[in-house]
């Protein structure tokens, strides 16, 4: 990423100098300076929730990003619902905090795992996934590179029932299926109705299939070992509590005179944001406040990468098929799409020149006038 | 409404009134030599037939009740906990496995466990059938098959003990009473697989539809879920337990319009006892308060036990009996009529053992026409 750095040095100048300040360059303002850049670009991130229908997928999502993504939701009945297929469906939400903008987009899968014959119902979705690593493959060896949108999707919750005993066959199908395309962070869905005993039962049980299935999960990088040690422990906390046992809530109720979100049951109250009745909070962090920024970076240097490679082998062996000439293989992807769009900006661009000579043709007409 | 006799024991025994109401009274003389009878010698209008119930109730009590309960529903949805709640001990599948594996297995496994129960001098063989794998794998189509074909096969096998020439003094029924289909708490609606399954099983078994680890369901989603799920059973011809067509009489249709207005029950299940304000309570602990099962502000467990066992089992029992079976002893022994009468024209002898079914056509297609045809049943198939 190519910065043009034009920015004053914003180094307070002290009065006295000592001999290390001397020594200062200052690129150490660097990450001020990326920092004041991204913030005024604004950040983009795509999360996809997969799951049954019924988990609680979208009063997550909610909860999660406080906003009200499924105002006009229509749910099917139960017969509309025999003949659904799978889609893919797409709401995209601007959010603003302190400054900082983010183009979110949720990519939900309604239709996942909800027939009589579930026989690869993970197949639109790996579609969707693939188009996009295409999409950004073309757009990158394309030759107008500068607004590229990266609709890569960058992290999938994937909700799994509490009802059951462990992981079921389609969520191991399911998994298997992805989790060399995209980061997959498993949720246990619903978890008001287990105690917590179960509930440490079930995540166990969950993680030994995983290792036992070989399913590769989003991992959370490693601590420096320079951090501190409150950080190290909470990120061993972290570590340990996967899968996230999570609930959610649309509604505020009002708990130990406060008004917390929750749900309201005859037998008592279950917050939301209580660290002790759920691990929502440690969800959150991870996926919003810290590792954020390194699932797009897993995204694009391991998932994208992967299927670069993966995309440009077929290619060349397709040639060594076809016993054409190796080209350079940046002209490969283009196709005539990108040279129409070509033809379309140069003459935008010629008829924008002409604009302009009509107007300063009048200008001078003017001008003239007046004298 | 129940009757109260006192027996020479001293012991009290009441009698729940619907045990009594549906069963056959055969028509014996009045026995004044019944014990324990209350002396109305004085009344002169008294015969002393009600002594009756008191007979019945004493050969019940001798001969034992039979209930079959299946339970179908995908794994993890607390079917064995709910019927180790149910009848408070441990009759579920998992209780009687050494070592409780808990995995899916790969097509449906029917599992037949039997326990004897007693309470009060009353006692019970009570036989869960369980149905393991039932809707988990990820192709689920025809997954009631097996579990229609265990159904039809108990039918079968009652049947042939029933057309036998020595009949057995009680056939043993292993026929399926009732059937506690398990809902996931989606809070949407009825899956594809739910649809499919009660549609087909509703005409051959009673199904008593509950949604399972209700917990996870605040009072407002459990209304709006249960309301949804009546809607699609009616838009679907889904006819569960109690069948509006079955009621007898005005008294009945009340009882279970009031029944109907609450299927399916939200039901949690749990066999751990926990000390609630002094009481103990079997229950869920969790860290924002403890579920009790039998509070009916928190879940509709004890309408499930009520209907199931205190005020409907010998409902249950009658309709399977009397109109599923029959259902099926009718289709059967036309398929099989429509088998003989070709037979019947090369075997002279066979005539007279075939009992003149063709004769009794037009009485065996009702129901109701059985009776006739009991003595009538000789022939082996």
């Amino acid at each position: 990423m190519t910065t043009n750095m034009r920015y004053k040095s914003r180094i307070p100048v002290k009065t006295e100098e000592s001999t290390e300040e001397k020594q200062y360059v200052g690129f150490a303002t660097l990450p001020n300076q990326v920092h004041r850049k991204s913030v005024k670009k604004g950040f983009d991130f795509t999360l996809m929730v997969a799951g049954e229908s019924g988990m609680g997928k979208s009063t997550l999502v909610n909860s999660l990003f406080l906003t009200d993504l499924y105002k006009d939701r229509k749910l099917l009945n139960a017969e509309e619902r025999i003949n659904q297929t799978v889609e893919i469906i797409k709401h995209t939400v601007d959010i603003e905090e302190k400054g900082v903008k983010l183009k979110l987009t949720i990519v939900d899968t309604p239709g996942f795992g909800d027939a009589v014959n579930n026989n690869e119902c993970w197949k639109p979705i790996t579609d969707y996934i693939d188009q996009q690593f295409e999409q950004y493959f073309r757009d990158e060896s394309g030759l107008n590179r500068k607004n590229i949108q990266d609709n890569r999707v960058h992290c999938c919750l994937y909700f799994i029932p509490p009802f059951g005993h462990g992981l079921r066959p389609v969520d191991v199908e399911f998994m298997k299926a992805l989790h060399e395309k995209v980061n997959i962070i498993p949720l246990i869905a619903k978890a008001d109705c287990l105690t917590p005993n179960e509930i440490k039962k079930l995540k166990d049980r969950i993680r030994e299939e995983i290792d036992k299935f070989g399913i590769k999960v989003y991992q959370f990088p490693e601590c420096d070992s320079d951090e501190d040690e409150e950080f190290k422990q909470l990120d061993k906390e972290l570590k340990e509590c996967t899968p996230f046992a999570v609930i959610g809530s649309n509604t505020v109720v009002e708990a130990r005179g406060q008004r917390v979100r929750g749900r309201l049951y005859p037998w008592g109250i279950v917050e939301v944001e209580n660290q002790s009745h759920c691990d929502f909070v440690k969800l959150r962090n991870m996926l919003i406040r810290s590792h954020m920024h390194d699932l797009k970076d897993v995204t694009c240097d391991v998932h994208y990468e992967n299927y670069r490679a993966q995309c440009i082998q077929e290619m060349t062996s397709k040639l060594a098929q076809d016993n054409r000439m190796e080209s350079p293989i940046p002209i490969l992807p283009l196709s005539t799409p990108d040279v129409e769009t070509e033809k379309l900006i140069k003459m935008k661009d010629e008829e924008l020149k002409r604009m302009q000579e009509m107007l300063n043709k009048m200008q001078q007409q003017m001008h003239d006038k007046d004298q | 409404m129940t009757d109260t006799v006192e027996t020479v024991e001293g012991s009290e025994v009441n009698l729940s009134h619907s045990n009594m109401s549906e069963s056959a009274k055969p028509h014996h003389p009045p026995n004044p030599q019944a014990k324990g009878e209350k002396s109305h010698g004085s009344d002169f209008s008294y015969v002393g037939i009600d002594a009756i119930l008191e007979q019945m109730r004493r050969k019940a009590m001798k001969q034992g009740f039979e209930l079959n309960i299946m339970v179908v529903g995908q794994s993890g949805l607390g079917k064995s906990t709910l019927m180790n709640t149910l009848f408070k001990s441990k009759v579920s599948r998992k209780s009687v496995q050494p070592n409780p594996e808990e995995r899916i297995p790969k097509t449906i496994e029917i599992k037949s466990i039997s326990h004897d129960v007693e309470e009060k001098g009353v006692r019970m063989k009570l036989t869960v059938i369980d149905t393991p794998g039932f809707g988990d794998q990820i192709n689920n189509e025809n997954c009631w098959q097996p579990i229609m074909k265990f159904i039809n096969d108990q039918y079968e096998a009652y049947l042939q003990e029933e057309i036998n020439i020595n009949r057995k003094k009680r056939i043993p029924d292993s026929r399926v009473h009732c059937c506690i289909y398990f809902i996931p708490p989606t809070g949407h609606c009825l899956r594809p697989l739910d649809v499919e399954f009660m549609r087909r099983l509703s005409k051959v078994v009673n199904i008593v539809p509950v949604i399972a680890k209700a917990d996870t369901l605040t009072l407002e989603e459990r209304d709006d879920f249960k309301q949804t799920i009546r809607e699609e059973l009616r838009a679907n011809g889904i006819d569960v337990y109690p069948q509006k067509e079955f009621d007898e009489d005005a008294e009945d249709r009340l009882i279970n319009d009031k029944i109907r207005e609450m299927i399916p029950f939200a039901v949690v299940g749990s066999d751990q006892e926990y000390q609630v304000n002094g009481k103990r309570i079997l229950g869920r602990k969790t860290k924002w308060g403890t579920i009790e099962v039998e509070n009916i502000a928190h879940c509709e467990f004890a309408y499930l036990r009520d209907l199931l066992i205190r005020t409907h089992m010998q409902n249950i029992k009658d309709i399977t009996g009397s109109i599923h079976y029959e259902t099926y002893r009718v289709r059967r022994l036309n398929e099989s009529n429509g088998h003989f009468s070709s037979h019947l024209s090369d075997h002279p002898d066979a005539q007279q053992k075939a009992n003149g079914q063709p004769e009794q056509q037009p009485g065996g297609l009702h129901a109701n026409g059985v009776a006739a045809q009991h003595e009538a049943l000789s022939h082996e198939m």
